[in-house]
């Protein structure tokens, strides 16, 4: 699911043996130092940058917003208009609407060659693993408390998106749930949802 | 003496106990969760939102101020020790800031980064103080039209001096608008878009969708896209500055810090185009430009130097006039409105221990800075080498802890969700979060002044252009719809001219 690209980009090995050595290890500064011109850097971050999604994902996002635009326009409508001196609650959605539906129709056909977007990669399923955890969460978190549900997204996004050794997750996610609740219920005693 | 006595009272507020508490708790907070790769100053603001709820407005206020500081120099920590800028304004930072460092010599850079950002922003503030009540003296004479000039006009520009696609960010900040439309009307009481939903009766508020599209959209989009590509070094030594260092940036900074309050004053890019600028004119005047990128100090002091006074100065178009000229602005124009502050040109008058308050709270904020950014950065420099993977999910449950918190309300992490979703779409596909937020922000504002004057020239949208200002408003309005096109037609006219911008393709990172 993760790309190899983030394992072993760091120039002490992999993140695990970087841990392994402990924070104290002082980080080796490159003997010859290379300029970095202002050129190479723009370069490099361009290269560093995800592929673009081309032009598709231009019509897509314009189409998108054309029809959240044309059903503005609709709900507006329902609304009333009234008249300039006697405006009816739809008369500035109304406006407002209009302008989203030409702005996203000029997109389409003039904006839809500049390839500012970003292609989905086999990581973007790492998102949709994290607002899935989210709306665990959220769908629990009323009835169960914030404990579990705190204990168990940690859990997720350390051992799992973050790809950390389980006993790194589960020592964590112990400690910062604790933590949570020392700082939120103890100290602060926020409100919040708790089973203890 | 009039005019000072104000002032004066407002540090007393400021100068408690409790207030210079909270700024300092408020400074390095805002500076631990503006380390965070990824999450710049409008992101660490959103997620911190919370933390300003429960406490009196002038703490809060003054708690924001340390906040903003804090998480701007969040952002030139990592612009140095990792090449990740948390958002535009430090980007000409890392060229010379991250040469240093590589020199082993990040320290340097940070100290000046720090002298530098403490100096423009105070010749920002002390220029807020001299020029803000001026403005807002002339601003008292607005009218529902010239607000109805001014909150389009202020939305435009920061639609189209942002990086993105013009047409995406205008298309973002109809959206914004169509946002604040949500709930009840307030001229006629019937309720929009609110699908009989309760929750949205009351309309839509501003916390969880600044929460969500800045902080868990940022949260989200990382998580796909690590950032720790570069290691942060282990140790960051000699942070005070050498004498040679001092003298070498001393004029940068100087420079820089006007350059950076005159530029600041604009709304839309402000930070931006200062920090770039007051670059270009170091490498300029410089005997020795070809030192530049390869670990100049005056590479690192002027485009700090600039972007604190900038930042800083972009206070005063919403302290005085009420329109948040950038989307940091928008976040902490969102947290004084939750303060029950309403920024604009009555502020001034009718009170003025708030206003000095603030504003006072600036100073204080950027000496705190100043004071602890030194002794700290040991501090950051630890978590930097804490794995993007282990601060993820902390950051994510104290986003949806601590909107929870304002409101006690399990709905509004709903929409905490759905608007980081939109804000990760939006990221991907190339839409600036900004606009949308800024234009959220001013909706309201923006229908009822315009319906007011609406009423007030008894529905003939020409009487927009029969009052002075609010007719050169919009004037400026037409011309930066239309420069776009103008500078297409003239660039075809002459296409054999070799291209001098400079690119920037390199995404905000909000």
């Amino acid at each position: 699911m993760i790309s190899p690209s983030h394992e072993a980009l760091t120039p002490g090995g992999s993140p695990k043996e970087a841990a392994a050595a402990g924070s104290g290890s002082p980080l080796e500064v490159p003997a010859a130092v290379e300029p970095l011109t202002a050129e190479q850097l723009a370069a490099e971050w361009d290269e560093e940058r995800p592929p673009h999604a081309g032009v598709l994902a231009n019509v897509g996002a314009a189409v998108a917003a054309a029809a959240l635009g044309a059903a503005g326009l609709a709900m507006s409508l329902a609304m009333g208009l009234g008249t300039p001196e006697k405006p009816e609650p739809g008369m500035w959605p109304f406006l407002v609407s209009l302008v989203m539906v030409v702005m996203s129709v000029a997109l389409l056909l003039f904006g839809r060659k500049k390839l500012d977007a970003e292609a989905f990669s086999s990581s973007s399923w790492l998102v949709v693993a994290g607002v899935g955890t989210l709306v665990g969460f959220v769908a629990v978190v009323g009835i169960a408390g914030f404990e579990i549900p705190s204990l168990l997204l940690t859990f997720i996004w350390l051992r799992f998106l973050g790809k950390e050794t389980w006993r790194m997750s589960i020592l964590l996610s112990f400690i910062v749930t604790a933590a949570f609740y020392v700082i939120f219920v103890v100290a602060l005693s926020v409100p919040i949802p708790h089973l203890f | 003496m009039d005019f000072f006595a104000p002032v004066i009272n407002g540090f007393g507020v400021v100068l408690e106990p409790t207030n210079l508490l909270y700024c300092l708790i408020g400074v390095v907070i805002g500076m631990l969760i503006g380390v965070l790769p990824g999450l710049g100053p409008a992101a660490t603001i959103a997620i911190l939102l919370p933390l300003t709820y429960g406490v009196e407005p002038v703490t809060a206020i003054i708690m924001l101020a340390g906040i903003f500081y804090g998480a701007q120099y969040g952002g030139t920590i990592t612009s140095v020790l990792l090449r990740l800028p948390g958002e535009a304004s430090s980007v000409v930072t890392v060229f010379d800031g991250y040469a240093l460092a590589r020199q082993g010599k990040a320290g340097t850079a940070l100290g000046i980064a720090a002298l530098g950002s403490f100096f423009g922003g105070t010749v920002a503030i002390i220029g807020l103080t001299l020029l803000a009540p001026v403005v807002a003296g002339f601003a008292l004479d607005f009218g529902p039209p010239e607000y109805t000039a001014l909150a389009m006009l202020g939305i435009l520009l920061v639609a189209t001096v942002s990086n993105g696609s013009k047409l995406k960010s205008i298309i973002a900040a109809s959206l914004g608008l169509l946002l604040a439309t949500v709930g009840r009307d307030t001229f006629t009481g019937e309720s929009r878009f609110t699908f009989d939903n309760l929750s949205l009766a009351d309309g839509l508020d501003f916390v969880p969708i600044a929460m969500g599209i800045f902080g868990l959209g940022e949260i989200l989009y990382n998580l796909e896209e690590r950032h720790n590509k570069v290691q942060a070094p282990a140790k960051v030594a000699n942070v005070w500055p050498s004498r040679k260092d001092l003298k070498e940036s001393s004029g940068a900074i100087g420079r820089g810090s006007l350059l950076g309050f005159f530029l600041g004053i604009l709304p839309g890019g402000g930070a931006t185009i200062a920090s770039l600028a007051a670059y270009a004119m170091e490498k300029k005047r410089s005997k020795t430009p070809e030192r530049f990128g390869r670990g100049a100090v005056e590479g690192v002091a002027a485009p700090e130097s600039a972007n604190n006074a900038a930042a800083t100065s972009s206070f005063i178009p919403l302290l005085t006039l009420g329109i948040p000229a950038n989307a940091t602005m928008a976040i902490i124009f969102g947290a004084l409105l939750i303060q029950g502050v309403t920024p604009g040109p009555q502020l001034v008058q009718n009170d003025p221990e708030l206003f000095w308050g603030v504003v006072n709270s600036m100073y204080i904020g950027n000496i705190l800075l100043l004071i602890m950014s030194i002794p700290l950065v040991g501090v950051f420099v630890k978590i930097l080498r804490v794995r993007a993977a282990i601060l993820a999910p902390i950051t994510v449950l104290i986003t949806v802890i601590g909107v929870y918190t304002i409101n006690n309300s399990i709905f509004d992490i709903w929409l905490v969700i759905v608007f980081g979703v939109l804000g990760y779409l939006m990221k991907k596909f190339g839409f600036e979060p900004g606009p949308l937020v800024l234009a959220f922000v001013l909706g309201s504002l923006l229908e009822e002044n315009l319906r007011r004057s609406l009423l007030l020239f008894g529905g003939d949208p020409a009487g927009f252009a029969g009052r002075p200002i609010s007719s050169v408003l919009l004037l400026v309005f037409v011309a930066v719809m239309l420069l776009p096109l103008l500078q297409k037609a003239f660039k075809k006219t002459r296409a054999t001219a070799p291209a001098a911008t400079a690119r920037h393709d390199e995404k905000e990172r909000v």
